[in-house]
């Protein structure tokens, strides 16, 4: 076989989510806002947008190129965020952290596909690529609460 | 030369990575380091190290006469004039940023212009991007051509009389172009310009003379030849270096220090501030040893070999994109169709062979190249024709991976 377990990190739902991406786009209008981040040690860019309301993400968008790790990261956590309170997300993001950490974190937490990238956690220079895009939310929930705060 | 018997002089060459035998191509990012470099810095820590150029006690003695015999083993291998001319510094980054603010800041005024070109490694961009701030001088770019080199018509003409800077690097970190920095030398001083060389690519890999190549300052690494980390040279022309105050002061680098004033000391120890790297320029020295036996011009016809061999067996990968142009220094660029270069790169790893992905710190570069970053396979004389093969065959097996679960 090819490449002695490297398909424990590149499973077929990464994959599926590399090639045909998730929710990407912007988004624009009332209650939304939108940041970009890169990891300036290998050139991926990130955008996530959005949109907020009753303090609930009620939809997510992002644009972005990089690896296939940094990529499916980002339409997975679309997918598992979108619907969610703020408070939630916030567990999301750090459990997600964690267990691309290869660190002990809340089993009850529902990442969806995103779960498929717990592989990642042997491979320790691939980890900054998978957490991208949930820092990008974390960076995006900051922004709009600082607007909300500014608005008040 | 003897490959195998080269090889058994890199201890961290013996081993399995991955359950593989360990195939280094990230050359261009640090060299490895043979058992004689190790030592010599082990021997400094165990029987001699002291401080340099302070005390007078015996192995103060010793470690300055080291210290010293580094800087003129480093001046013989780079013909420089005098070893007044050799400044130690943490490397090559260190030494750009040291011509650009020592040199540049109190000498370019608006209007004056500094010429580089889109090869640039970030070292050699921001400190004179900052420096234009600063000053109000222009940066400008010679054009580049589609292969990645340069045109010296259109270098040129692109010089112009108010070009006081020019700055090339000798050899590219991602095409390994091998820029005519003696001739761009030549013309820049015609206009009454200096020329600056980053020499962190090619002083491992070739013969250096600065003499020769008429170069006014000229910078290397020394992790990058064999040497430790955190240890540099800046060449400087005596009259420019004398000319330059330093940026860096406390020290070591005073003649006489009275309560609201104070002089420098002589050249080179005025811009050596502080306690230096001692153990990491003497192993320098060690490297340059090392190097010396085996012989620049061999190691060049040696690592052109391989270079073409791997340039040869990668340009005949379907779905692989090469960059730069044939004839280059020790590396290959490239970009498999479909396949992002991080993900190349694990794959690889998954096998034993370690390459740089990524944009090289040269992002300006990767917009020319219309991509945002490449896989960079990078060789030394250690690197042997097996492991060349062992890479188009990572490739080839990469390819049918990701293209198995696409």
């Amino acid at each position: 076989m090819l490449f002695n377990n490297l398909d424990q990190l590149y499973r077929s739902v990464i994959m599926d989510h590399y090639k045909k991406p998730h929710n990407r786009g912007e988004l624009d209008g009332d209650h939304c806002v939108t940041v970009n981040m890169n990891n300036p040690s290998c050139g991926d860019k990130i955008q996530v947008s959005l949109k907020i309301e009753d303090n609930k993400v009620v939809d997510v968008k992002y644009l972005g190129s990089g690896c296939a790790i940094s990529q499916s990261s980002a339409s997975m956590m679309t997918e598992a965020i979108k619907g969610l309170a703020i408070d939630k997300i916030h567990q999301l993001t750090f459990d997600f952290s964690e267990m691309v950490q290869g660190r002990e974190h809340n089993d009850d937490m529902d990442l969806g596909d995103a779960e498929a990238l717990h592989g990642v956690s042997q491979y320790p220079a691939r980890i900054k690529c998978a957490t991208l895009a949930w820092k990008a939310v974390e960076k995006a929930l900051r922004e709009a609460d600082k607007k909300e705060k500014s608005h008040q | 030369m003897d490959i195998q018997t080269i090889r058994q002089d890199f201890p961290i060459l013996k081993q399995q990575v991955n359950g593989h035998h360990l195939v280094y191509l990230d050359n261009s990012a640090t060299s490895q380091k043979p058992v004689s470099v190790i030592q010599t810095m082990v021997d400094y820590y165990e029987t001699y190290n002291s401080n340099v150029h302070r005390g007078v006690h015996t192995l103060g003695t010793i470690a300055t006469d080291r210290y010293e015999e580094a800087r003129e083993k480093i001046r013989r291998f780079i013909n420089a004039s005098s070893e007044k001319e050799i400044i130690y510094t943490m490397g090559t980054t260190q030494s750009l940023n040291l011509i650009a603010y020592g040199y540049g800041l109190a000498r370019l005024g608006k209007g004056d212009e500094i010429v580089i070109t889109p090869m640039e490694h970030h070292a050699n961009l921001i400190p004179w991007q900052q420096v234009a701030k600063k000053t109000g001088a222009v940066l400008r770019y010679f054009p580049m051509e589609a292969d990645g080199t340069l045109d010296l018509v259109k270098v040129r003409e692109t010089i112009t009389n108010q070009t006081k800077v020019v700055s090339v690097t000798e050899v590219s970190n991602v095409l390994g172009t091998v820029n005519p920095v003696k001739e761009i030398a030549k013309i820049a001083h015609e206009h009454g310009a200096i020329m600056v060389v980053d020499g962190a690519q090619s002083t491992p890999h070739m013969t250096v003379d600065v003499q020769d190549l008429d170069a006014d300052f000229f910078a290397f690494s020394g992790h990058k030849m064999l040497g430790p980390t955190g240890i540099g040279v800046l060449y400087g022309k005596q009259e420019l270096l004398e000319a330059m105050e330093p940026i860096e002061t406390g020290g070591e680098m005073i003649d006489e220090v009275n309560f609201q004033n104070a002089t420098w000391a002589e050249l080179p120890w005025k811009l050596e501030a502080g306690t230096p790297h001692i153990a990491g320029a003497i192993g320098l020295g060690a490297a340059i040893d090392y190097l010396q036996r085996i012989g620049m011009d061999a190691i060049q016809h040696y690592e052109e070999q391989l270079t073409a061999k791997a340039y040869n067996m990668l340009s005949e990968i379907e779905g692989v994109t090469l960059y730069g142009p044939s004839k280059r220094s020790g590396l290959v660029s490239f970009n498999i169709e479909g396949v992002h270069p991080h993900d190349v790169s694990t794959a690889l790893d998954s096998e034993g062979i370690a390459v740089r992905a990524g944009h090289h710190c040269a992002q300006p570069l990767m917009s020319c190249l219309k991509c945002e970053s490449t896989v960079r396979a990078s060789f030394y004389f250690y690197n042997s024709e097996d492991e060349i093969e062992a890479l188009a065959k990572g490739i080839k097996e990469a390819k049918e991976f990701f293209g198995h679960v696409v």
